[in-house]
């Protein structure tokens, strides 16, 4: 009975497959890791955090499209998009879909990273006691700003009034984790979502250290703060966190360049650097010079230019005047110019600035006159000092100053000054207008009951 | 039941003429017109008196008979003759195959069965019918072959996917693609470099057959990978007798299917000028009339534009005009192919060997692709009881890759530069930006290379033991490696490497997936009218995918295009990823008294891919099927020679999502050079299987001697917990979770239909037509949730509940405002109202990109030596998306050039066109809508071959076996109303996952139309 014989190996294979296939069922990945671990020990806490920073410079947040979004809904007919990407062109005409995905890119992004520094902040007491303060700081200054930013571009502006009736955005301070997902909830209102913002950057302020390195430092997150003071119009506010800022950065070695035009294109932070977001080839994304730059540059085809009614209002002295070039057949800005340079959310210049139209419009002096903040940055272009001031010099400088650095939708609507259209010059949309914030992405209305458009679509 | 399938002779009367028959012998061979070789055992009868003799063993027979009298010539599996004798002395008859036969094999999971006692759904196609078709892959020659599957490439791009639906879509997020098994062994179909199609290393000539397993009762034994459809390959086997040589060779040439109308450089200047001058006159400027309203007018920047579109020339002279569209077509596209194969053995040992070489030329510029390929198969028998065998193939393909439709140095974009500009600057140079409007991607033909190499290794071995009698134990083992390398260089003047220098990057994939089965298979010998078989084994599979690349920048100089020249590295990778299954799965077949049949399987199915409470699932089927005709009131029913009704009912699962979606994940992701982790994904433990339940009821006849056989089949395919990817609100943190939930439905009818329309020894005819309808619908998704509305503003594409997959949803072009030629939309779904606000049109289903039937009908017929073969295959129902048509057909919007069309634009009030008034740069109707939808219905001469095979009395001179010359064109004649290039289109852009492949069906993005070839070849065997 030679068949028995046969039977037993087959058999014992048999065997031999079954059980040690099984295991092989339990398999782990080997790019990431699980999201229980991620957040166990102090070492993994602190990446994750450093996750958070990553997720903040996503192109959709301060790798720059943030920067673009002002610009086009505040083109104001001195620049023009001239590119084939019909998102900032639907924002440039004012007519952006519900589905345009830059918007609803932007909005994931910004929860994305909310969801990290929640996580963060909600697993503290897991990181080395001497070292939570400043993980602390840094989470909250990023859930912060994402705050601010998505306050600014998705509800009306706090100057409209109504804060307490206006909608901002859903506020989520608790982490998400392990399968639940609580995110049906109301947008809250604009009053709300401004006193979180608040009082996560003053909280940040406090425990951050002097300096950060490229990360988080005090006088970042004072700085923002005094953005955020001027959008509310808290003056006395503004005034303050900018000179806070402005004191601890120099202390830090931190001035205003010599030269206007070397302040921009640095592939690490400047002098004049308070907050940049850290690009280089290894990870390149900086949409502000994809767009703006020029292809032998490493740009798209020179997607926005720079019109005659923009160049119009600057002196003929200005050095500021440099920055503009004739490339890919249209008016460039070399602010923008090089790949893997910096994007600049924050330099000392805005915070001069700032403070000169806080103690001007407070009548005050604090820190310095505004007449010395507005001549240091004229002297520095090689304008004329000038010998007394107004509100208008004020915030001609400041829009010269920063054009095309994405302050400009902000600017305007804060100081309630109607856009321009660019295709009918006749045609101007007023600081409170519904067509200059954008809507809530379809994706959102669709995915939680609770939220409600905004007026205008 | 096999002496019913015995074909049964039918005398009919015939008035026999009297006085004028006189007895003669006549002689003569019986050949196949398979292979020329003489038949022995063929039933030589005499009609009018019922007389008979059979053929010897070279074929030859002798009958004595009446000079008026009729033979009849039959023989099992070839379509019997009847010849009047007349005062010929010799007839020499040349028998033709009868693939109608029904009792062929058919190869199922771990088994094969005779097609009568099939209960379940299974198409199948022979090797030979497609060897010669010049495609590059063996998915495309498909097309239009088989009932209810459903094949179409995404372009005419080569080494691009295949898409291949077998009864519709069932899943929303997963995968929607077939389960492929070569000889046994489950295959990589999918992770490979840029989506590039593994289907395409799989050298045609190898394959013996192709069965497409359909319903539950047959696609059940594949489990929790069934739900999509089984492709079962076999490759060809040995057989023993003389060893048989096999030499083909092709060449021909290929040329675009459909080209498109562009505006040429008069009509563009005109065009554009008019959109600028348009936006003048409402801004009340009038720079033609005032001179001084053109410094800052929309006319005068249009005019630098043009200036600046045409370099050293002169637009207003109109020196240049350029066909950019032709630009993307390469002129030297065709094909090559040079084929070797060699059969034979003895009683004990057999084997093929073939190798094969094919180059196709794209129809694009630089696109080609080159596959060489060998393959050895085996089989020995140590004893009667013990026998292995094992089938090695290597394959190497180098395909000369293109970057998706999307990207402006894919070639059909040169579509959207101005005829205006030249091509090329005074200096001999390539234009580029600013002179042309985009990317002058003809530099890439001159600057860079992109070159996908891959090499795969398909092995198997397998024994077999008959461990007692009537029980045998079979043992597989198969190991699929696939290694790919893709390097590109981009240099200097490339857009991709005009900043830095050059760019280079150097890809390295390795997918290795090792399977083995283990099966018993019993066939007792049973007492009575008892027939059982019964199998049982299980199989487990582990695939792992390996991925390096390497990035750099900063090229010393153009020649110099490896990385190790890169002065800068940019970016550098390594993943890995695995995958295992592990299944025990059983089947028995029961047929009792011939005619009553009874199937049931089972599969149990783990997989890594789940969570850990729901790793394991269970797919049963049954099956049930009666054989009428066996019954004593049809037994030798001189119509209806074979009917069968047949029923099964199962469950499948699908398992196609990445391999880790239930775990909660964070990634690593950097800044500031700094590591971090982020997270990826939201956790869900009881992730598990989609499955599908199926219903099919099937009719299979044959009429008339099986001249005329069919088989029609209803179904109904219900896939329940569907491995969604449910939108949560994101501020959750994340965009989607994987849950099971969802329902989606398919239902329908196929039909198959095989005819001899006309048989004698000179001429035969034979028809074959297959038609599928099927209904797809979404019927649930997620809780509260009815529809996932199109995702990008560009696209229509949505998913709705009650309404086919990826239906187009969006506002309705209801055409142009006689009055002031604004794009109008429907603002009501009534359709009564319209608006020129592209916002508050009202949202409507726009039609489906789901064909409701398709169909093919082949035609052979042969004339003595001459064989016409021709298949006309079509799709009707559906509609396409020309996402590009908001940049090339948007009456002058931005300065991508306009279709002709365009030119019927709105110009002064009364005008009635479709076409909007030209406006620079305010989309006037440029937005996604039904504007961009036609009909994608089309008819087409799939493919035509004449051939003529060598007379016997040639190949006896020649010493060799056959020979046969042929020409053959595929895509030779469309017709279709698609407004677009061509209608067999799905752009690959948008596939970046299985979710999004799924939902951007029918949408053309620049999409090379498919290649019309025109091949000439031979074929020898000696």
């Amino acid at each position: 009975m030679p068949s028995k014989v046969f039977f037993v190996p087959i058999i014992l294979c048999l065997g031999f497959f079954t059980l040690s296939c099984n295991e092989q069922l339990d398999l782990k990945p080997a790019q990431e890791i699980d999201e229980f671990t991620a957040l166990e020990s102090d070492a993994n806490i602190k990446r994750v955090l450093i996750g958070a920073y990553a997720n903040l410079r996503k192109s959709d947040l301060w790798g720059g499209r943030i920067l673009l979004y002002s610009e086009m809904l505040a083109a104001n007919n001195e620049i023009r998009w001239e590119g084939t990407f019909t998102q900032p062109r639907e924002m440039l005409n004012k007519s952006i879909l519900t589905n345009n995905t830059f918007v609803t890119d932007t909005w994931l992004s910004a929860y994305n990273t909310i969801n990290i520094t929640n996580n963060i902040l909600n697993a503290i007491t897991i990181v080395k006691e001497e070292d939570q303060d400043k993980v602390k700081g840094e989470a909250l200054f990023i859930r912060g700003v994402v705050y601010f930013e998505l306050a600014k571009l998705y509800g009306l502006p706090y100057i409209a009034g109504n804060t307490d009736t206006n909608l901002a955005i859903p506020l989520i301070l608790t982490p998400s984790r392990g399968g639940k997902n609580g995110g049906v909830v109301e947008r809250h209102s604009v009053e709300k979502v401004y006193q979180q913002i608040i009082a996560d950057l003053t909280n940040a302020e406090q425990l951050l250290p002097e300096t950060n390195d490229i990360f988080a430092s005090s006088y970042a997150a004072s700085a923002i703060l005094s953005r955020v003071y001027l959008q509310v119009g808290d003056f006395a506010s503004a005034r303050d966190a900018a000179n806070r800022s402005i004191n601890l950065a120099i202390a830090n070695d931190k001035k205003l360049m010599a030269n206007y035009m070397d302040v921009f294109n640095n592939e690490s932070d400047g002098p004049e650097d308070i907050f940049a977001i850290q690009v280089n080839s290894q990870d390149p994304e900086n949409a502000m010079h994809l767009f703006y730059s020029t292809p032998e540059f490493g740009g798209r085809d020179g997607d926005v230019s720079i019109l005659q009614n923009h160049l119009d209002l600057y002196e003929a002295e200005d050095d500021r005047l440099e920055q503009y070039q004739e490339r890919a057949a249209g008016i460039r800005t070399n602010k923008w110019r090089d790949q893997y340079t910096n994007v600049k959310i924050i330099r000392l210049a805005e915070l001069y600035l700032t403070r000169a139209e806080a103690n001007f419009r407070e009548g005050t002096s604090i820190g310095a006159t505004p007449l010395d903040d507005i001549n240091r940055i004229r002297k520095r272009v090689s304008l004329l000092e000038k010998s007394n001031i107004n509100l208008e010099d004020i915030l001609k400088e400041r829009k010269l100053e920063l054009a095309h650095e994405g302050h400009i939708l902000h600017d305007l609507k804060r100081t309630k000054v109607a856009i321009v259209d660019n295709n009918n010059p006749e045609l101007s949309y007023s600081f409170d207008n519904p067509k200059l914030i954008f809507p809530i992405p379809l994706r959102e209305l669709s995915a939680n009951i609770k939220l409600i458009q905004n007026p205008g679509y | 039941m096999r002496s019913n399938i015995f074909i049964v002779l039918v005398v009919l009367l015939v008035s026999p003429l009297l006085g004028l028959a006189q007895n003669v012998t006549i002689s003569g061979t019986v050949i196949s017109d398979d292979n020329g070789m003489g038949i022995p055992g063929v039933s030589i009868g005499i009609k009018e008196s019922g007389k008979s003799t059979v053929t010897d063993i070279s074929g030859r027979y002798e009958l004595s008979l009446d000079s008026k009298e009729t033979i009849i010539c039959s023989y099992l599996g070839f379509i019997p003759q009847e010849i009047l004798v007349k005062n010929k002395t010799e007839i020499n008859i040349r028998l033709v195959p009868n693939l109608n036969s029904l009792d062929e094999i058919v190869v199922v999971g771990y088994g094969s069965v005779n097609k009568p006692d099939l209960t379940g759904n299974v198409s199948k196609i022979e090797g030979d019918e497609i060897a010669n078709i010049p495609v590059p892959n063996f998915q495309d020659a498909l097309q239009g072959r088989l009932a209810g599957v459903f094949v179409a490439s995404s372009s005419g791009k080569l080494g691009d996917g295949v898409k291949i639906r077998i009864r519709g879509t069932t899943s929303i997020s997963a995968g929607n693609d077939p389960l492929y098994i070569i000889d046994g062994i489950p295959v990589t179909t999918a992770g490979s470099i840029d989506n590039s199609n593994p289907m395409s290393m799989i050298n045609m000539g190898d394959i013996a057959s192709i069965n497409v397993l359909k319903d539950a009762a047959a696609a059940s034994i594949y489990g929790a990978r069934g739900s999509n459809g089984v492709v079962v390959i076999t490759t060809k086997k040995g057989i023993s007798g003389n060893t048989k040589f096999n030499v083909g060779i092709q060449r021909g040439i290929s040329s675009p299917t459909r080209k498109m109308d562009f505006l040429n450089a008069s009509q563009y200047v005109e065009l554009f000028r008019e959109a600028g001058y348009n936006n003048d006159l409402a801004a009340n400027k009038d720079p033609l009339n005032n001179p001084q309203d053109y410094p800052g007018s929309d006319l005068q920047y249009v005019e630098n534009r043009l200036d600046q579109y045409a370099g050293h020339s002169d637009w207003r002279e109109g020196t240049i005009n350029t066909n950019w569209q032709d630009q993307a077509f390469n002129g030297d596209a065709g094909v090559t192919n040079v084929n070797f194969s060699a059969s034979g053995g003895d009683e004990k040992t057999r084997f093929y060997l073939s190798s094969a070489y094919d180059k196709q030329d794209g129809i694009l510029i630089r696109n080609d692709f080159e596959r060489i390929s060998g393959r050895l198969n085996f089989d020995h028998n140590v004893s009667e009881r013990f026998r292995f065998g094992a089938n090695f193939s290597l394959t190497r393909t180098v395909t000369n890759s293109l970057p998706s439709d999307n990207q402006f140095n894919s070639p059909m974009q040169l579509v959207a530069l101005a005829p205006i500009s030249p091509i090329r600057d005074l200096d001999g140079e390539l234009t580029d930006r600013p002179t042309t409007t985009y990317y002058n991607n003809l530099i890439d033909s001159e600057n860079s290379s992109w070159s996908t190499t891959s090499l795969r290794n398909i092995n198997s071995v397998y024994g077999e033991l008959n461990v007692a009698k009537n029980l045998t134990f079979r043992s597989e083992f198969g190991l699929d490696n696939l290694v790919q390398n893709d390097d590109r260089f981009f240099g200097s003047r490339t857009a991709t490497g005009q900043s830095s220098n050059g760019y280079g990057s150097s890809r390295w994939l390795k997918i290795a997936t090792y399977n083995t089965n283990n099966f018993f298979t019993y066939q007792p010998f049973l007492q009575g009218p008892h027939k059982l078989e019964a199998t049982l084994g299980m199989s487990f599979q582990k695939s792992e995918n390996r991925f390096t690349s390497v990035d750099g920048q900063e090229f010393p100089l153009d020649g110099l295009t490896t990385l190790k020249s890169a002065a800068e590295i940019v970016d550098g990778l390594s993943t890995l990823t695995k995958t295992s299954f592990l299944s025990y799965f059983t089947r028995v077949n029961y047929k009792l008294d011939g005619k009553y049949l009874l199937a049931l399987s089972a599969r149990y199915d783990g997989s890594s891919r789940f969570g850990k409470s729901e790793k394991y699932g269970f797919f049963p089927a049954g099956s049930l099927g009666w054989i009428v005709s066996e019954e004593d009131f049809l037994k030798g029913n001189p119509y209806l020679s074979f009917f069968k009704v047949r029923t099964s009912f199962g469950i499948t699962g699908n398992a196609l999502i990445g391999d880790f979606d239930h775990m909660g994940l964070y990634e690593p992701l950097p800044y500031g050079l700094t590591p971090g982790l982020s997270p990826t994904q939201i956790a869900n433990p009881n992730l598990t299987w989609e499955t599908t339940q199926q219903f099919d009821f099937g009719l299979e006849f044959g009429l008339l001697e099986d001249r005329f056989t069919g088989e029609i089949d209803f179904y109904n395919k219900v896939t329940r917990d569907l491995l969604l990817l449910v939108p949560v609100p994101s501020t959750t943190g994340f965009e989607t979770q994987r849950q099971n939930i969802g329902k989606m439905q398919n239902y329908g009818i196929e039909v198959l239909l095989h005819s001899i329309n006309y048989s004698n020894t000179n001429f035969v005819w034979k028809s074959s037509f297959n038609f599928a309808r099927n209904i797809n619908r979404v019927r649930a998704l997620s809780k509260d949730q009815s529809a996932i509305p199109p995702p990008y503003s560009s696209y229509l594409n949505g998913i709705y509940v009650d309404q086919p997959m990826a239906v187009f949803f969006g506002p309705k072009y209801a055409g142009v405002d006689a009055a002031n030629g604004d794009a109008l939309y429907f603002k009501d779904e009534a359709q009564t109202e319209t608006t020129n606000d592209y916002n508050t049109a009202a949202r409507l289903f726009l039609g489906s990109p789901n064909p409701d039937f398709i169909g093919g009908l082949t035609n052979e017929l042969s004339y003595k030596n001459l064989d016409l073969v021709f298949l006309l295959q079509g799709v009707y129902g559906n509609k396409i998306y020309e996402a590009a048509g908001g940049y090339y057909a948007n009456n002058a919007n931005w300065f991508d050039n306009n279709t002709v069309a365009q030119m019927e634009r709105w110009q002064e009030p009364g005008d009635l066109t479709d076409v909007p008034q030209a406006r620079l740069g305010f989309c006037n109707g440029c937005s996604a809508s039904s504007r961009y939808l036609s009909d994608g219905s089309y008819l087409r001469l799939k493919t035509i071959s004449l051939a003529y095979n060598f007379p016997k009395k040639w190949n006896e001179k020649l010493k060799i076996n056959n020979a046969k010359i042929y020409i053959i064109a595929q895509n030779m004649l469309t017709f279709t109303k698609y407004n677009g290039w061509d209608p067999e289109v799905g752009t690959e852009a948008l596939s970046n996952s299985f979710a999004n492949a799924n939902l951007f069906q029918g949408v053309d993005l620049y999409s090379a139309p498919q290649a019309k070839t025109y091949s000439i070849g031979l074929n020898l065997g000696f």
